[in-house]
């Protein structure tokens, strides 16, 4: 516990409140709920934040509802007004058109937002922070919910991670630009991704999958090879910091993210941008 | 045992476009289905039928052509179903939806275990369960990947929290949200659907609602306004490489450098 609240303070926070008990030890809805709820009686703040997790979508609703107050799904753009109402911007219909919501009348007006859309802050040792212990009436604090075991996932292929992305498309699913793919990442020290039709014809793995219906990933830079660039595909990727794409289609959709635009033939820059890669390394 | 299914009628296709001009959704013409995720929800309920016996049924909210989705689970094997129908629910947020889901809840009877998909296709909130069951003030468990047993007044079921996979007990009743891939759900049944009766299907509204407060329902009872959608922005800081490939090349590689890759 004393490990976490440090971290947080690292993290940035200047005030962390904590409740201790035995209860809390596992994730279970009613005390969850309850201590975050005697939190907010108490100490009233004007907007709640959790992570779009599987832990925090949960959460967050059920805290909300007891608020009555209004809760926003998944964003992926907040903006805060001079009078603290909060603008949340979050995409619907499956990332097709995005919603601008927010809550005048209710506080506090939640949210729960959306993995790597927001850069990661530093942490700074040096930072301190005010550690405020929390208690709840016991009574509040039951639940019907019994933990009989868990276990860690087993640590998989996570793209979400990887700072540098090589992601093909139908444009680029050949044996030959797989082995480029998996050269050039090497080369870049990152990880090769691909579209939903290449999951779905299990060329890659379901887990290296980018998009609404995969992964969403932030790297610093990514390179899409023969992709279109569906709404559903670029919703997983476009808040990336540097995005190049190589289509041979000049209307692609991908160029309408691309930060890079490369109307041309993957099967012809690609070797070439390696050789250039390997006589560079060569050299130092 | 008793057993609700939550369901929603949601836009056949995803692909709605915003009218530059009103800002407002092109709706027209899209033909409405059953949230595909739902369909994992009503298996789950039939299968638990199946194996320990009970009655299962299904609930809506929606416009009265949302009809159609309650016959659908009926033709799946439901017993029957709710439609939640009234102009003063329209224009519901997350807030207000699950207040008038759990209103007509408890007008329907009373449930052992309520299930819901794990989101709608047109919303994506997955958020309506959990506020369904704070409403209801009962437990809800969500990402549940299986329904490994009911003992007694217990569900056992496996759930899926982030990097744990989790197995936990619930005490009925309660409310479980399952995951996409639980299941495979089954095809409506001709034969059920060529008997369907007239009282499959019944409607609720507000008046027969015990909380007759209109605030409490619709947009007047929503938390959240939306102040406006939009198209998905297009990126505006671009650079296009033209040239032979050869140029083409070199430019990419002067990228990498400067971003410091190499």
């Amino acid at each position: 516990m004393r490990d976490s609240v440090q971290k947080l303070i690292k993290y940035g926070a200047d005030k962390v409140y904590v409740y201790d008990d035995a209860a809390f030890e596992h994730f279970r809805i009613e005390p969850y709920t309850a201590a975050f709820y005697d939190f907010i009686e108490k100490v009233k703040p004007s907007s709640v934040m959790l992570g779009a997790t599987n832990l925090g979508r949960q959460l967050a609703p059920r805290i909300a509802a007891r608020c009555k107050a209004g809760l926003t799904a998944d964003c992926t753009v907040l903006k805060m007004k001079d009078n603290t109402d909060l603008v949340q911007i979050r995409p619907a219909f499956g990332g097709n058109i995005m919603a601008q919501i927010i809550s005048t009348n209710t506080r506090p007006q939640f949210c729960t937002v959306r993995y790597k859309v927001f850069s990661e802050p530093m942490p700074d040792s040096n930072r301190t922070g005010e550690i405020i212990p929390m208690t709840v009436e016991e009574h509040k604090i039951k639940s019907n919910i019994e933990i009989i075991s868990y276990y860690d996932k087993p640590r998989e292929v996570d793209i979400s991670e990887a700072e540098v992305i090589v992601a093909l498309g139908r444009g680029a699913q050949s044996e030959t630009m797989r082995a480029y793919a998996e050269e050039l990442a090497e080369l870049l020290g990152g990880m090769v991704a691909c579209t939903r039709p290449l999951a779905e014809a299990n060329i890659y793995d379901a887990k290296r999958q980018i998009g609404l219906s995969g992964r969403t990933v932030k790297p610093k830079f990514i390179i899409c090879l023969g992709i279109s660039g569906a709404v559903q595909f670029a919703a997983g990727m476009k808040s990336s910091d540097c995005i190049v794409a190589i289509n041979s289609d000049k209307n692609a959709s991908i160029f309408d993210v691309a930060h890079y635009a490369i109307v041309g033939d993957v099967n012809e820059i690609v070797p070439s941008l390696i050789e250039k890669i390997k006589e560079v390394k060569a050299d130092v | 045992m008793k057993i609700l299914v939550c369901v929603k009628q949601v836009p056949g296709s995803n692909n709605v476009e915003v009218d530059p001009v009103t800002g407002v959704l092109k709706r027209n013409g899209i033909a409405s289905k059953m949230n595909p995720y739902d369909l994992y929800g009503i298996e789950t309920a039939l299968s638990l039928a199946e194996e320990y016996g009970a009655e299962v049924e299904s609930i809506t909210m929606g416009p009265p052509q949302a009809k159609t989705v309650i016959e659908e689970t009926v033709c799946m094997g439901a017993k029957k179903g709710t439609v939640l129908s009234d102009r003063k629910f329209a224009g519901a947020d997350v807030l207000a939806t699950a207040y008038t889901l759990s209103q007509g809840i408890k007008k329907t009877g009373e449930f052992d275990i309520i299930i819901c998909g794990k989101q709608t296709t047109d919303g994506d909130t997955a958020q309506v369960g959990a506020e369904v069951a704070e409403y209801l003030g009962i437990p809800n468990v969500s990402n549940v990947m299986s329904v490994d047993a009911v003992r007694g007044r217990r569900v056992f079921v496996t759930a899926s929290l982030d990097e744990q996979i989790v197995k936990m007990s619930v005490k009925m009743p309660c409310l479980i949200s399952v995951e996409n891939d639980i299941n495979s759900p089954r095809l409506p049944s001709y034969k059920r659907k060529q008997t369907l009766s007239e009282d499959a299907v019944s409607f609720l509204s507000f008046d027969d609602f015990d909380d007759k407060n209109p605030d409490h329902y619709g947009l007047n009872g929503s938390a959240t306004q939306v102040e406006r959608i939009f198209p998905p922005e297009k990126n505006t800081d671009k650079t296009v490489i033209d040239g032979t490939a050869e140029k083409q090349t070199q430019a990419l590689f002067d990228v990498i450098v400067s971003k410091k890759l190499v």
